[in-house]
């Protein structure tokens, strides 16, 4: 087990500013102690740079958007934060990343211990082909819970947490292939919790949803936000707009601006922002 | 015209929409003559059946009487019966029948009557050996002090059970299976899931490779190599034996149960595989934990699949097996299975004899126990597709 993880959970990380500071502060990279930190990233596929030297400092207790046309690198970016990475072969990386002040590609740092911490969410909604409660107890069992009773509770308020328990009391141990596409994407969200990571990442959670899931979600992600850090990818960027403090705008493997919400949809500092948002590209 | 003269086919505008689609003569040619070959693949599986199956009918209902001794009379009995009844007494075809003279007819009688004399002092020549009964329970032999299930068809009294086959065909395919599945399916999760891209390139291939040796070889390699080296290693008394077998067997059928559930577990979606190391599972919880229940039916296949071809596989049990028809569960006594028994013994049969019905009841029998474990397997493997995806 590497030291970030020894260190007892909220310990690792700074006090959180209250909003209104973090709303108060302008710059682009506003408090000292972030949460997840890069720089100079770059990333290649074989030959292939995906990213380029990025420099981000993203904040605890909020939701980060990303954005940027398909290919901009913005999903490479995310599954850099929990090394989802290292799946693909051929991936090198160049730079740091700091999660908690921590440099996760050091390799003290045991992955899987990471992962535990640093949960995800995908675009395809991709429970396992068995039960509901399978689906959350399987995180648990990971987690190295056994009794029962502990496991029953858990995965109700996991459930809850979701916004998914009413849905599904009734049939917890019917397959979690026969919820509905939105339903099954909530209960992802709700395994991903269950283990109570510190940062959840999400990779367009919505795109495959129809307008009433994707408000159910969203609805989630800014509930959640009491508890968890999240980093979301979008394509819809109203979606930013409505749930993320702040966006991170890329293009091409480069990040062009990374400023509070507001500010990137109503002043951004870069025309290809403006471009960007007013949909003039993209 | 424009298009005429482009070469086009197509008409101008709309016109020649409802001309109807015509396949091309060759199209439809290939097209049905694809069609005739796969049906004639069915056509030929069940002539098969067909063809064992009639050889083997008067077992199957018991028409055959094996007896040396039957109904005996004497010469003089012989003006009371007709032809016809004389010809069978006789055991003669009609045109044998028609070719001897009366003088001949009765000598054969007296040969008849010489031989019940002769055997009668056995208790067992009066016996229907090819009966039901006696293919399936023991009985007490002459000379015997218990009964006993034997398999003695080149013997004075022709003893016909078929107990000590099943047996030694089960016992080998059993080693065969308990030595080829687990590592097949070991090395099926290792190649589809743990292994990196460059390690799955040339173990698949190479795994899949054993199916290329011819089945003689892999017998004779188990009866000179793998004999010795199991027999110094275990120590046991009979060089050849179930075990040696089923292991040789379990090579022949790794490649088969390997290949197939290799199959299933690379096309469970990677996104599951994902989604469990997102969670924090290493690769080997995600692959047993996650992958493997989710093709849970490919690799039922894959078994079934494998018991299908070990217990049908011929020339490495004739090989390696010892071939002595015990009863005895014991893996490491010779053992004798049907497969091996119609190959070995077929040749000497007589055509139309007890002998030659039985071997055929016996093929008869093996085509219908896949069959079955091919049947029930598909029901299962639905059953369990249709757990997975969540229906009732």
């Amino acid at each position: 087990m590497s030291d970030i993880i020894t260190t007892p959970k909220i310990s690792l990380l700074a006090p959180v500013p209250p909003p209104a500071t973090v709303a108060a502060a302008a710059a682009a990279a506003p408090t000292e102690k972030p949460l997840i930190e890069t720089e100079k990233l770059s990333l290649y596929y074989g030959q292939a740079k995906a990213l380029k030297e990025i420099s981000i400092k993203i904040q605890e207790k909020l939701v980060t958007a990303f954005i940027g046309p398909s290919g901009c690198g913005k999903s490479t970016l995310l599954r850099c934060f929990n090394r989802m990475n290292d799946l693909i072969d051929g991936v090198r990386i160049e730079g740091a990343i700091r999660i908690a002040g921590h440099d996760i590609n050091s390799r003290e740092v045991d992955v899987i211990e990471l992962r535990k911490r640093v949960g995800m969410v995908f675009q395809r909604s991709n429970p396992f082909p068995k039960s509901i409660f399978e689906n959350i107890a399987y995180a648990l069992r990971l987690q190295g819970i056994k009794s029962r009773s502990e496991m029953e509770g858990t995965v109700e308020s996991s459930l809850r947490g979701a916004a998914l328990w009413d849905e599904v009391k009734d049939r917890l141990h019917a397959s979690a292939l026969g919820l509905s596409g939105g339903q099954q994407q909530r209960l992802c969200i709700a395994r991903a919790i269950a283990i109570r990571p510190e940062i959840i990442l999400m990779d367009e959670p919505a795109s495959a949803l129809d307008p009433i899931a994707t408000a159910k979600v969203e609805e989630l992600i800014l509930d959640l936000k009491k508890d968890f850090s999240i980093v979301i990818v979008t394509h819809n960027m109203q979606q930013a707009a409505r749930i993320s403090d702040y966006t991170a705008f890329f293009y091409i493997g480069e990040l062009i601006e990374y400023d509070r919400t507001a500010r990137i949809f109503t002043n951004p500092a870069q025309k290809q922002t403006e471009d960007y948002v007013t949909g003039r590209f993209g | 015209m424009a298009n005429k003269e482009v070469g086009s086919k197509r008409s101008v505008g709309w016109m020649g929409l409802q001309r109807g689609h015509h396949a091309h003569p060759l199209e439809w040619i290939v097209e049905k003559g694809i069609f005739a070959v796969s049906l004639s693949a069915i056509v030929m599986i069940f002539l098969i059946f067909l063809f064992v199956a009639r050889e083997a009918l008067p077992i199957f209902f018991g028409q055959l009487n094996s007896a040396k001794v039957q109904k005996v009379m004497s010469v003089a009995e012989m003006e009371k019966l007709g032809p016809a009844e004389l010809q069978a007494y006789l055991g003669l075809t009609p045109e044998q029948y028609a070719s001897m003279d009366t003088e001949t007819k009765r000598l054969l009688m007296e040969v008849k009557l010489e031989e019940f004399k002769e055997s009668s002092q056995d208790k067992d020549a009066t016996l229907n050996t090819t009966s039901w009964r006696n293919m399936i329970l023991p009985h007490q032999w002459s000379g015997y002090s218990k009964p006993e299930y034997i398999w003695q068809p080149v013997s004075e009294i022709q003893k016909y059970n078929i107990i000590p086959l099943l047996i030694g065909s089960l016992k080998a395919t059993l080693v065969a299976l308990l030595f080829a599945v687990p590592l097949a399916l070991g090395a099926a999760i290792y190649v589809s899931q743990l292994a990196n891209a460059r390690a799955r390139e040339w173990l698949k291939p190479t795994i899949e490779l054993l199916a290329g040796i011819p089945s003689v070889v892999l017998g004779f390699f188990a009866l000179i190599v793998m004999a010795s080296v199991l027999q110094s290693v275990f120590g046991y008394q009979s060089r050849l034996n179930a075990f040696v077998a089923g292991i040789a067997l379990g090579l022949a059928i790794i490649p088969v149960v390997f290949s197939i559930a290799e199959d299933a577990l690379t096309s469970v979606p990677r996104s599951y595989t994902q989604a469990a190391l997102a969670l924090g599972s290493s690769k080997w919880q995600a692959a047993w934990k996650i992958v493997l229940p989710a093709a849970i039916p490919g690799v039922f296949a894959a078994v079934v699949l494998g018991f299908g071809r070990a217990i049908g596989e011929t020339m490495v049990v004739l090989m390696a097996s010892g071939n002595a028809s015990i009863v005895s569960w014991n893996i490491f006594d010779s053992t004798r299975t049907m497969t091996a028994t119609i190959a070995a013994e077929m040749a000497e049969a007589v055509v139309g004899g007890h002998h030659y019905r039985i071997l055929f009841m016996l093929g008869a029998l093996l085509f219908v126990v896949t069959f079955v474990s091919n049947l029930v397997g598909d029901l299962v493997i639905h059953r369990l597709k249709h757990k997975l995806e969540g229906k009732r």
